[in-house]
């Protein structure tokens, strides 16, 4: 099938009367990427996602497929397949009927409609049930019969909003794996929404982070875990987040009330702490700590301590973890802490 | 038996209304049609048998009356569902605020008394200098006379496109928008999503519709009554209902036929279940009907 194209994003904004879904939004998605959109609900996330399909236009800025600038086109002249959370499927129609819907539009000879309606249904498994209505079927055959509508035109960009959202925690997994395959193997360039970080750091090659209609970090997910950009990254990626820490930089040492960290090479000024709950240890070794909850997860478990007056969250192995009320120890690792200055932005370590 | 306690009382209370006000006087009817009451007759009616149906099937004009009355409720209804459909389009796709006070224009019809809506019509199409369509068209005629169908049939039209106008475009806006989008991406212009998505989507409403409407057409007279009275000439306009209005209870002698008129009600009712019936098969009902979801 075709190689997917490139898609550039330059300066795009989106107002609805006063208020601004997107601002001045630039990023380049390099062709047969797949790149998440990852963002609280009404973070512009989806609203990019329309504008790339065509649905809504810019206020200002453009959108570009490689080199051609499609911003001005209608939907049905940009060459794009699209997933819905909802799915969309037709009511009215059987799945064949469905994911051959585009193809009739195009006036494809009806043999041919056939072939590959069939070819397309094949790759997702669902070739046996071509005959049945969408209520007919299960949400993850509706899911698969929404996936084939949007690759069976072989699009040159593949949109994804929110396609495993509406599915069953066992079956999002494994439709998280086929997706990357299909996607894959198309060579299609993709981009999916998604509220879920653990769908986006899993599935995309790199992950652009939205919040209040602006991009905040746009980077592959190893970086935006390791480097958050600012502290409302450090807090949206990862799970459970990172504990954040308001205090004082002094050089020499992080203070926070009662809280003293001897930190060589700090900065200096007010501004924000952040460590990993994975980072924490619970030991012999550190700062004097209290227990208030214990959360089990199965192979760890959530420990959320007081350590003086400040509540962190440490996740410890499942049998190394405490009592609630007792008293334990917090062991600050110096390799792995984040520095943020008083507005949120990542000041170090470098 | 004791599964199906439940469901009988919950569907008690629907069931005896409908026993008590349809079951009832249809069954009210068939059994008046067989007697020859009437205000002469009043205190001591009789069987007469099929003899109601006898003379109905012997009225002269009873080919003519059949016609009018298909002509009346088929163009009739023809115009109330396009039209309701395509204001109901046209409403949708133009920005909100645009739309609904057009569409509230066409309740008017429906809100005004029908005797005052049909002053109004006399009054358009009467001659010169009274008639506005005459002005218009520099033709001064008394439009009732030269064309009495097109004004029955718009007449009615105006008050009854609002109805289909109305379910059709609350329909419309119960569609989800995504499947808009999809479509729109999926490579669908405008008129390739009404034709395809919208209204295979709208089946249902234009069932409801199209079903509500011919049996009310078959048996409401007002206009047609108030408008040309049956006329021009002799029976020009009239319809079955109107024709049983005018034979059984509004004749020459001042003597109502109840039964006569029993009779001509209760063929109307007879056709009107034929032609629901009808409709059910050609819509496919059970394809439209989706199961409960409520599970007993």
């Amino acid at each position: 099938m075709t190689k997917g194209t490139g898609v550039r994003l330059e300066r795009l904004t989106k107002r609805f009367g006063r208020v601004v879904a997107v601002r001045e939004l630039s990023l380049e998605v390099a062709p047969g990427e797949l790149v998440a959109f990852l963002g609280p609900s009404g973070c512009g996330k989806t609203t990019t996602l329309l504008m790339i399909a065509g649905i809504y236009r810019p206020t200002a800025g453009h959108v570009y497929f490689g080199d051609r600038r499609v911003d001005p086109l209608h939907p049905r002249d940009r060459d794009v397949g699209m997933v819905f959370q909802s799915y969309a499927l037709y009511p009215h129609l059987n799945l064949f009927e469905n994911i051959a819907f585009p193809l009739r539009l195009k006036r494809v000879p009806a043999d041919q409609v056939r072939r590959r309606v069939r070819e397309t249904a094949e790759l997702l498994g669902i070739g046996g049930i071509l005959e049945r209505r969408p209520a007919q079927v299960s949400g993850g055959q509706q899911q698969r019969a929404a996936l084939a509508r949007a690759l069976v035109k072989e699009p040159q960009v593949l949109l994804l909003d929110e396609p495993l959202s509406n599915l069953d925690a066992q079956i999002r997994l494994s439709a998280r794996a086929e997706i990357r395959r299909l996607q894959r193997e198309l060579g299609v360039t993709a981009i999916l929404v998604t509220h879920d970080q653990a769908e986006a750091l899993a599935m995309a090659d790199r992950v652009a982070v939205f919040s209040m209609g602006e991009l905040q970090q746009y980077a592959p997910p190893d970086e935006l875990y390791h480097r958050p950009k600012n502290t409302f990254v450090a807090g949206f990626v990862g799970s459970p987040p990172m504990n954040l820490i308001e205090g004082e930089f002094t050089g020499d040492g992080f203070r926070a009330g009662g809280l003293r960290l001897a930190l060589p090479k700090a900065p200096t000024g007010r501004g924000w702490l952040g460590v990993r709950p994975e980072h924490l240890g619970l030991g012999p070794e550190g700062l004097p700590a209290r227990v208030l909850v214990v959360e089990p997860l199965g192979r760890e478990a959530i420990v959320i301590v007081e350590l003086s007056g400040h509540r962190l969250q440490v996740l410890v192995p499942e049998d190394e973890k405490p009592a609630p009320d007792a008293e334990v120890r917090i062991a600050f690792p110096t390799g792995a802490l984040h520095y943020f200055d008083a507005k949120g932005r990542r000041i170090g370590p470098e | 038996m004791r599964r199906y306690l439940t469901p009988l009382l919950f569907l008690s209370p629907a069931s005896a209304l409908i026993l008590l006000f349809f079951f009832t006087p249809v069954v009210a009817t068939l059994l008046l049609s067989f007697t020859d009451l009437s205000t002469t007759t009043f205190r001591h009616p009789s069987w007469v048998g099929l003899a109601n149906y006898q003379d109905l099937l012997t009225d002269p004009f009873l080919k003519k009356i059949l016609a009018n009355t298909a002509k009346y409720v088929g163009l009739t209804l023809a115009f109330n569902v396009g039209m309701g459909l395509l204001l109901a389009l046209l409403t949708s796709l133009v920005p909100e605020n645009w739309g609904d006070p057009f569409r509230a224009l066409w309740l008017l019809p429906r809100i005004l008394p029908p005797v005052v809506y049909v002053f109004i019509w006399q009054g358009l199409l009467a001659e010169a200098p009274m008639g506005l369509v005459s002005d218009l068209l520099g033709v001064s005629k008394n439009w009732l006379v030269e064309a009495p169908w097109t004004a029955v049939i718009l007449a009615n039209g105006f008050v009854g496109a609002s109805f289909g106008m109305l379910i059709f475009t609350s329909a419309i806006r119960a569609i989800p928008r995504e499947l808009f989008y999809a479509a729109a991406v999926d490579g669908a212009t405008t008129g390739q999503t009404i034709r395809r998505v919208v209204i295979p989507m709208l089946a249902w409403p234009i069932l409801f519709v199209t079903a509500y409407q011919t049996l009310s057409l078959l048996t409401s007279f007002e206009y047609i009554l108030l408008l040309t009275d049956g006329g021009p000439g002799f029976y020009g306009t009239e319809v079955w209902s109107l024709h049983a209005y005018h034979l059984a209870l509004s004749n020459y002698f001042g003597n109502v036929e109840f039964g006569l008129g029993a009779a001509m009600a209760a063929v109307l009712v007879v056709i009107g279940v034929i032609v629901s019936l009808f409709y059910l098969k050609i819509f496919n009902f059970r394809a439209l009907v989706t199961e409960p979801k409520i599970e007993v």
